[in-house]
């Protein structure tokens, strides 16, 4: 057991970042090319002063029509992301890593304050599927990949949790470091590719409003 | 509720459909896919995380309790998602129901962008459906009239050129009796700008005419109309899909502009002619400037107010409302002038909410009302949520600077029976300005 995790942690963590990388720039680099061949009309009037204006005002809770409209999704998303975000930099267990790695280290969380952010997460995603089975419209439109990328956000965070409390015994840390391994492989090929695109869709829409429409998009 | 739950019969959308078969189809798809669309769509495409949280921005799904259909994913959901899963293999029953959806169940407006955080453009994706629909051949048969009314004759309304030329001499000839000296100058060569109308206004506003040339008379404006095709701005091609008739068009009305040799162009009260010019005509045409200045109506009139070249009798006491035209505010950001030109004509102003860039649409705009009588209980009773909040206001009067949304309005206001008049710009300047003794 103990090879497999090390070689979960080793040779398949570094081959699913290699991928993750390789194919998040081929991603970007293709969608860059098809948008310069195909949407050159668009991308014309790209501009930095409106595509940061909209980032920002969208990155503000609350700000816009849509976060208005949906309070509890606003709270639950904002929530999310910054939760996310925060465990997979600052948690112990992957400081160290980096740190075995590369030689990095910085402050991270204590661990009960990791297990609070990881079921904050997991709440989430609950509430991210109540949503998807209650609501007329998300019902409506969903589809299994909405199933499997959501199943693929949460898979980590359940494993660790249970990690953390010792459940499953020696198995977790590993099913852990699988799913998560499984996540940043899927993200650019599943609707997690929102990672890689919503910058850009944002400061696309943003220019457009700003340059063309001279109002606000938010 | 599916879109073939509420299927309604139109001829256009039947003939073109009974054309077609599903390798047709795919053919087509995937020529449009290779050769027309681009990083937009897969980006949007595939970053949707299908939150759903457009849907409380569209009017059709509020109007028809939130009915998941009629959501904006709903409707992309129902014919992009579809024919990208299917690689563009679906029926021709299929395809009936993505044009009616595309064609009249959106009305182009973008309100959704204001509600998608990954700023999505539902009406770029809904356009090109429509683009795909028209290569199909299968168009709402009212619309489809319009597009080749533009192709044969250059306007919208199949108005011949000599009656074009016979309105406007008509006009001038009855403004005369108000007007002694009134001139409706006609091909007038290096003119401060020529003023240019949507087709429907010689057929069936032609009092429109008769009251901007009183405006441009008494303001003292060196301006002029062409006799020549080109004079209608408006453009329904860009709404059926047919884009590169939507191209000849624009470039018809800006080289009638540079024969004329005007300083700009000033386009009468319509949105939907000023889209095709600043967002869509000119994209096709590979232009990112004008090669002649355009402005709209309100942009005219506010110039006209701060220069002090119109002078009021009295203004208008009673309560206003304003709507905002999706077309020229959430689309051109004209809704301070709007309201500076609006608190010139009346004292007392009562907006309605939402109001400014996050209006409800008048469920007229984007073709929908072109697309005539079969779909029009949809429209009107997909926007209950108009009918509310011009309703809230208490006004008697709405300002509305735009002809679909006066079409689409006075449809509204008759079925829920509001009561409430509604008016251009030139309606009240005319009503309100000082005229000859």
């Amino acid at each position: 057991m103990n090879s497999l995790y090390n070689f979960a942690v080793g040779p398949l963590a570094w081959a699913a970042f290699i991928i993750l990388a390789v194919t998040a720039v081929w991603r970007l680099w293709s969608m860059y090319s098809l948008a310069k061949q195909k949407d050159a009309s668009s991308v014309a009037y790209m501009s930095w002063k409106f595509s940061f204006r909209s980032i920002f005002n969208w990155l503000i809770p609350y700000k816009s029509l849509g976060w208005k409209a949906n309070p509890v999704l606003t709270a639950v998303t904002f929530v999310f992301h910054i939760c996310f975000v925060v465990l997979v930099i600052f948690v112990t267990p992957h400081q160290i890593l980096l740190e075995n790695a590369f030689g990095i280290t910085y402050p991270t969380l204590p661990t009960k304050a990791a297990d609070v952010l990881t079921l904050i997460v997991i709440a989430c995603c609950c509430y991210f599927v109540y949503r998807r089975l209650t609501n007329a419209t998300v019902r409506f439109v969903t589809r299994t990949n909405d199933w499997i990328s959501l199943g693929l956000v949460a898979a980590p965070f359940v494993t660790a949790i249970l990690g953390s409390w010792s459940v499953g015994g020696e198995i977790m840390p590993l099913l852990h470091v699988l799913t998560a391994e499984a996540l940043i492989v899927a993200i650019p090929f599943t609707r997690l590719a929102h990672i890689l695109f919503a910058l850009f869709t944002r400061a696309y829409i943003g220019s457009e409003f700003g340059g063309v429409r001279h109002c606000k998009d938010w | 509720m599916s879109i073939q739950d509420r299927k309604i019969e139109d001829a256009g959308l039947s003939f073109g459909v009974s054309n077609l078969t599903t390798e047709k189809i795919q053919q087509t798809f995937k020529a449009l896919i290779d050769n027309e669309t681009g990083a937009k769509l897969k980006a949007f495409s595939e970053s949707c995380m299908r939150c759903g949280m457009c849907a409380e921005a569209c009017h059709f799904f509020v109007s028809h309790d939130n009915d998941p259909s009629y959501s904006p994913v709903g409707k992309v959901s129902a014919t992009m998602t579809k024919l990208l899963a299917a690689d563009g293999k679906v029926t021709p029953e299929d395809i009936y129901g993505m044009a009616q959806i595309a064609y009249t169940e959106c009305n182009l407006c973008r309100r959704c962008v204001h509600y998608c955080p990954i700023g999505i453009d539902v009406a770029y994706i809904m356009t090109t459906i429509r683009r795909f629909c028209h290569q199909l051949g299968v168009t709402p048969q009212y619309l489809q009239d319009t597009a080749n009314s533009h192709s044969a004759t250059m306007n919208q309304m199949w108005v011949k050129d000599d009656e074009w030329v016979d309105s406007l001499f008509w006009q001038e000839d009855e403004a005369r009796e108000e007007f002694p000296n009134i001139r409706i100058p006609m091909d007038k060569e290096g003119a401060d700008f020529y003023y240019s109308v949507i087709a429907p206004e010689p057929k069936f506003r032609t009092q429109l005419i008769y009251q901007a040339a009183a405006i441009m008379n008494e303001a003292g404006c060196d301006w002029t109309m062409p006799s020549m095709p080109g004079w209608d701005n408006s453009d329904m091609c860009m709404y059926s899909g047919d884009f590169e008739m939507m191209g000849r068009l624009k470039r018809q009305h800006f080289e009638l502009a540079q024969k004329l040799k005007v300083s700009r162009i000033v386009m009468g009260e319509c949105g939907h002619a000023f889209r095709s010019i600043y967002d869509n005509g000119n994209r096709w045409l590979g232009w990112k400037d004008y090669p002649v200045p355009v402005v709209h109506s309100i942009e005219f009139f506010a110039e006209l107010f701060e220069q002090g070249r119109i002078k009021l009798t009295h203004k208008i006491q009673e309560p206003v409302t304003i709507h905002d035209p999706c077309n020229i505010i959430r689309g051109y950001g004209l809704m301070d002038k709007l309201r500076y030109v609006a608190h010139q004509l009346c004292d007392n102003i009562v907006e309605m909410y939402p109001n400014r860039e996050h209006n409800y649409c008048c469920s007229a705009g984007g073709g929908v009302i072109n697309c005539g009588p079969p779909f029009k209980k949809v429209r009107v009773e997909g926007n209950l949520a108009k009918a509310n909040q011009l309703k809230a206001t208490g006004a008697k009067i709405c300002i509305a600077p735009c002809h679909n949304c006066h079409g689409g309005l006075e449809d509204v206001i008759h079925h829920y029976d509001l009561g409430i008049q509604l008016k251009f710009l030139g309606d009240l300047i005319y009503e309100l300005m000082e005229k000859p003794e």
